[in-house]
C-alpha cells in the first residue's frame, strides 16, 4: 500500500521482505543472520510455510516437548531455533511475522523482554482494532483467553527480534506431535492443545491481516520494500546460523536418554 | 548483559530495605549492587580476587530478565574478549546474550547453573556466577565502573526512559 511521504519523515528506515511459503529453516537462518550480521532493521513476513515442521525454542528438549515415536515415524521434521520460548508445528496455515530492530530504533523502549512484548502487543492492537478480544496475555497474542499466536525474542547488545507465529490455520492432527509442556502459563489453565488455541481464520481474511500489520509497521518505521533476492546477496556472508534440524539419531537419543 | 535499566515494579522496591548487609550499597535503583565488585554498561558484574576474575550478571539484569530457565556457557579453556558475547540465558520467551566485561582465558565455568539456572535470579553475584576468567589485561579491569558509578550509571539510564 501506498504510505503518504509526510509521514515517514523522521521515522527509522526498516526494510521490509514478504515471502510465500518460504521453508521455514530458511526464514529463521536469514533472520538469524540479519540479527547479528545487519545493522539495519527488519520486517520479515512469511506468509505460510510448505511443509509441516516442528520448532523449537533454544533450550527445548525433544523427550519433553514431542511425541518422538509418532515424529519418527511420520519423518516430521524438527528444527531447533536460536531464540527462547516454546514449540510450535507450522504449515501453510501459520503466518510468520518477524521484526529486528536495532535499540534506538523504538524511542524509550528498553531492550529487554518484557518492554519489547508489551510494544509488539501494542503494534497489533492497532491490527486488531474492532476485532475479537484481543490482548497480550503474559507472552502470547490472544482472543479472550484463547491463544492465536506465540512470540519468541531474541536480544543482543545492540539489536533485539521479535518473531511470531501466527495460527492463521492449522491442522488438528498435527498438535498430536506435541506433548502439553510442562512450563505452560497460567492462563491455559491445564486445557488441552484444541482448548486453548484458536484459528485467526475466523477473525480476519489473511490478506487483511497481513496489510494492516504492514500498515501499524508503517505507522512507526519508514517501510522499504525490498525483494526476496537481496536475502541472497546477504547468505553469501560467512555467517553460520545456529538453527538448525535435528537428526533422526538426536532425536531416537533423545527419547532413550528422556531428554 | 544486553539490557538497560527498567523502572521495577512496587514489590522489586522491597529489595532496598534489605540494609542488614553492610557490603550493599544504598541505591535509588530498586536492586542490589555490591561494593568491591566492578561493573560493565551491559549488566555484567567482575569479582577479581588474585589472578582470578569472577564473572555474572547483576541483580538489575536478572530482575529484568524475569525468570531464567536456561543458561549457555561456554568451555573452560576457551577466551573471551571485553564487550564480547560468551553466552547466554533464556529467560521465558527470550535468549539474552552476555558479554564479557574483560578479556582472557576461561578457568572454570559454573556448571550448576545447567541443573539450577534459577540461582542466576536467587543469588545473581554468588551462587549465580557464570564464569572464571584469567584476566589478559589489568587496565581493563581499572576501566570499569565502580558500585557508586554503576548505581548512578542504573539511575540515569532510568531516567532516560
Amino acid at each position: 500500500m501506498i504510505i503518504p511521504q509526510t509521514r515517514n519523515i523522521g521515522l527509522p528506515m526498516m526494510n521490509l521482505m514478504r515471502f510465500k511459503g518460504l521453508p521455514i529453516l530458511q526464514q529463521l537462518q536469514i533472520e538469524e543472520q540479519l540479527l547479528r550480521t545487519s545493522s539495519e532493521n527488519w520486517c520479515i513476513i512469511n506468509d505460510g510455510t510448505n511443509d509441516p515442521t516442528i520448532v523449537m525454542g533454544v533450550s527445548g528438549k525433544p523427550a519433553e516437548l514431542l511425541e518422538i515415536e509418532s515424529v519418527l515415524r511420520d519423518q516430521v521434521p524438527v528444527i531447533r531455533r536460536f531464540t527462547g520460548g516454546g514449540t510450535v508445528i507450522v504449515d501453510n496455515g501459520t503466518i510468520f511475522v518477524t521484526f529486528i530492530c536495532n535499540k534506538e530504533a523504538v524511542p524509550d523502549l528498553q531492550p529487554y523482554p518484557r518492554p519489547i512484548m508489551s510494544w509488539s502487543s501494542t503494534l497489533y492492537s492497532k491490527v486488531f482494532q474492532g476485532i475479537g478480544d484481543f490482548n497480550l496475555r503474559e507472552n502470547d497474542y490472544v482472543f479472550g483467553n484463547h491463544k492465536f499466536g506465540g512470540n519468541a525474542q531474541s536480544i543482543t547488545k545492540n539489536k533485539w527480534i521479535h518473531h511470531t507465529s501466527f495460527l492463521w490455520d492449522f491442522d488438528v492432527r498435527n498438535m498430536a506431535y506435541l506433548k502439553l509442556p510442562k512450563r505452560a502459563p497460567a492462563y491455559r489453565s491445564a486445557r488441552g492443545h484444541l482448548d486453548f488455541i484458536c484459528r485467526l481464520k475466523d477473525y480476519m481474511p489473511r490478506s487483511i491481516f497481513i496489510d494492516k500489520t504492514v500498515e501499524a509497521a508503517g505507522t512507526q518505521f519508514s517501510l522499504r520494500s525490498l525483494k526476496s533476492e537481496a536475502i541472497e546477496t546477504c547468505s553469501k556472508t560467512e555467517f553460520c546460523p545456529s538453527t538448525r534440524f535435528l537428526t533422526n539419531e538426536e532425536l531416537e537419543a533423545a527419547a532413550v536418554a528422556g531428554q | 548483559m544486553a539490557l538497560r535499566m527498567w523502572a521495577s515494579s512496587t514489590a522489586n522496591a522491597l529489595k532496598i530495605s534489605c540494609a542488614s548487609k553492610p557490603h550493599l550499597s544504598f541505591s535509588r535503583c530498586f536492586s542490589t549492587v555490591l561494593d568491591g565488585l566492578k561493573y560493565a554498561e551491559s549488566h555484567e558484574w567482575v569479582k577479581h580476587e588474585g589472578s582470578v576474575a569472577t564473572i555474572g550478571i547483576t541483580d538489575h539484569a536478572q530482575d529484568h530478565l524475569g525468570e531464567v530457565v536456561f543458561v549457555e556457557l561456554p568451555e573452560p579453556g576457551g577466551s573471551v574478549s571485553k564487550g564480547k558475547g560468551f553466552g547466554a540465558v533464556e529467560s521465558v520467551k527470550a535468549t539474552s546474550d552476555v558479554n564479557s566485561p574483560i578479556s582472557g582465558e576461561i578457568v572454570e565455568v559454573n556448571s550448576k547453573l545447567s541443573e539450577a539456572p534459577g540461582m542466576i535470579n536467587s543469588s545473581p553475584y554468588e551462587e549465580g556466577w557464570m564464569i572464571k576468567v584469567k584476566p589478559s589485561s589489568s587496565s581493563e579491569l581499572e576501566s570499569l565502573m565502580s558500585s557508586k558509578e554503576y548505581t548512578e550509571f542504573c539511575e540515569e539510564e532510568d531516567a532516560s526512559h
